[in-house]
């Protein structure tokens, strides 16, 4: 390693943290205002034009909050967390590709990376719950534990699929296999799965069980506050921004569907803009999802991880795995696909609302109590 | 002795991993032990990817920071210690001290006694890899699933509780 | 100059950290973590020949597979052996390892 390529891994990681921070800017704004138009508000109005400088004077205020320790939290640990959160968040964008050309390293095993790197994360929840010495905290860290090791294996199923379809694991090379047909169109089971595990591994609505407010006031990061509290919002809306970027790259064709007309940095140009357009579809889909739906409970998330996404996501392997086995041309696996799909959803509209288990939930009325 | 940037990284890599080990040995609380675990398996990742296996690497940073870490920590809520923060080591740990060092020594003593071959690292594909896994060692691979299944349900059934009982 | 002697001491080393935590550890959780020290110890030798010895291909390919193999019977023995951690405490209340004498002499 020499010193231009040290110099070269610094630039491009500081580039990558301000192309980060600026996303996360431009998101937290673009969340703010979807919801309010869902719920018939205006939103921020009053910093900048129709609020869009709001993010930055956010970002200062947080800043220049006071950082608080509970005087019975673990300090090491607690102080540990909010990096061992953001890390993992910042590490997987080391190989995702913005445009043909513009990644900062293209790995020959990108997904499996991307996979192995983004489990690491749930450490820094839990850690967070532990060292705050808060029970709320600690029954918050618990929960993302829970949810995140569960919906982890439908992740991974959904993007094995993929990976089985494009024969290589590189994203770039994922994205020009697609150069054709995107993805979306032949694995649409593949894409519902990613999309509902994505969801559920970042925590957002109607998955935020582990920082629920009404029931655990914030989970893992009731006790952070100012600059520590921003990292970890920082680390959640990169990984926001990371789950769509994927589903663009993987589902959506990234920049190689429709195929690009130029060569060169007009050809980088256009790819970046076409990529975005695509991931911020992504996300507004996302947020509109955060505005519409309800929150799960507990048992009702566990029964929707483990009893549907699971079984699910094997049976998609192996229809892929059958497809590619007989050499049966692709729309049969679309076919296959979109009458799983419509089975899952029938099941769904059947089961909505999962009939409470005995013993799960106790409910007393206000009567019984007083007597 | 020559210093190169993989000596400057494997020194770093060891440093996590004996540093993390010794915490999990010496640490009086068990949730620092747990995370000092998780702290050595990383280096040891890193070890991996110095001797240019990144695909071990990575599958040791899934199974180990992912899940291993994860179970423990699970395991230590579920038992609710009362000495939690407070552990004390077993009387014959001078004992114990005096066996592991010996073991170090003997073992080091063998290892810089035996002349090695110079020889560079040799990387090995992971497409290679795949093809040796998934055909020389297919049998083996299966056994192996097998084996996983069978303690995962023998791990339900221990700690299950029958509804009534308990 | 990286040899496989540093790979060889690094997992000695760990090797030998592991049989204090397994000998001198009161606690059942405690002597587990070593154990997984002990098994990454020899993981880290394997890949140190993997990497350095004067192999085949396929050879070097089963020296990671064995690796593979550890990580995946590594993974099985944890669960089983914390499944029956957790069930010795439901028995007897605690998970020391001193306490479970039941067999001694």
């Amino acid at each position: 390693m020499t010193l231009t390529q040290g110099i070269y891994i610094v630039i491009g990681a500081a580039a990558l943290l301000v192309f980060l921070s600026m996303m996360t800017l431009a998101l937290t704004w673009l969340e703010r205002k979807t919801l309010a138009r869902i719920q018939m508000r205006m939103g921020p109005m009053r910093v900048g034009f129709h609020g869009a400088l709001q993010p930055i004077a956010d970002a200062l205020k947080l800043v220049s909050k006071e950082d608080i320790l509970p005087s019975w939290a673990d300090r090491r640990i607690y102080w540990l967390a909010p990096l061992a959160v953001f890390v993992p968040a910042f590490l997987l964008w080391v190989t995702i590709p913005v445009a043909r050309d513009v990644a900062l390293a293209n790995l020959d095993l990108g997904l499996f990376y991307i996979v192995a790197i983004s489990v690491l994360s749930v450490m820094g929840l839990v850690m967070a719950g532990w060292s705050s010495a808060n029970k709320y905290a600690m029954l918050g860290g618990l929960r993302a534990a829970g949810q995140l090791v569960s919906y982890e294996i439908p992740f991974i199923m959904a993007i094995l699929a993929v990976a089985m379809l494009a024969q290589t694991l590189n994203l770039r090379e994922i994205v020009a296999a697609q150069s054709t047909f995107a993805y979306a169109l032949i694995l649409p089971l593949s894409l519902f799965l990613f999309l509902t595990a994505g969801l559920a591994e970042l925590g957002r609505t109607p998955f935020d069980i582990h920082h629920a407010e009404s029931e655990v006031v914030g989970g893992p990061f009731v006790e952070y506050s100012g600059a520590h509290w921003a990292v970890f919002f920082l680390a959640e809306y990169i990984n926001t921004f990371t789950i769509a970027a994927l589903t663009a790259l993987l589902f959506l064709g990234g920049w190689g569907w429709p195929t690009m007309p130029f060569d060169g940095l007009a050809h980088s140009a256009l790819s970046v803009l076409w990529f975005m357009v695509k991931t911020y579809a992504v996300i507004l889909v996302i947020f509109w999802i955060r505005g519409t739906y309800p929150r799960l409970r507990i048992d009702q998330l566990m029964a929707f991880g483990w009893k549907l996404l699971v079984p699910l996501s094997f049976v998609n392997i192996v229809l892929v795995g059958a497809v590619l086995f007989y050499g049966l041309p692709l729309w049969v696996l679309s076919l296959l696909s979109v009458i799983t799909l419509a089975i899952t959803f029938y099941i769904i509209v059947r089961n909505a609302g999962t009939r409470m288990e005995r013993n799960t939930v106790s409910v007393y009325s206000a009567a019984s109590l007083r007597r | 002795m020559i210093i190169t940037a993989s000596l400057v990284l494997f020194y770093v890599a060891g440093a996590i991993t004996l540093g993390g080990a010794l915490v999990v040995v010496m640490s009086r609380n068990i949730v620092y032990a747990a995370f000092g675990l998780l702290a050595s398996m990383v280096g040891v990742a890193g070890l991996f990817l110095i001797a240019l296996a990144e695909f071990l690497a990575l599958a040791q940073l899934l199974i180990y920071g992912g899940a291993v870490v994860i179970v423990i920590l699970f395991a230590l809520m579920l038992t609710r210690i009362e000495d939690f923060e407070n552990l004390s080591d077993h009387p014959q740990w001078p004992i114990a001290a005096v066996v592991a060092i010996a073991v170090f020594g003997v073992i080091a003593a063998t290892i810089i006694g035996t002349a090695a071959p110079e020889s560079e690292r040799v990387s090995l594909s992971f497409t290679a890899l795949g093809s040796s896994l998934f055909t020389e060692w297919a049998i083996a691979f299966e056994v192996a699933s097998l084996i996983l299944l069978v303690a995962l349900i023998g791990a339900v059934v221990m700690v299950r509780t029958s509804r009534g009982r308990d | 100059m990286l040899e496989l002697a540093h790979f060889q001491v690094i997992s000695a080393a760990l090797f030998a950290i592991g049989i204090y935590g397994v000998l001198a550890r009161r606690s059942a959780v405690l002597v587990l973590m070593s154990i997984e020290l002990m098994l990454n110890a020899v993981n880290i030798n394997l890949i140190g020949f993997a990497a350095y010895g004067d192999f085949t291909e396929g050879q070097r390919a089963l020296g990671q597979v064995l690796i593979i193999f550890i990580i995946t019977i590594a993974a099985a023995e944890l669960a089983l052996a914390i499944a029956i951690i957790l069930r010795l405490y439901r028995n007897r209340s605690s998970v020391n390892v001193d306490d479970m004498n039941l067999l001694k002499w």
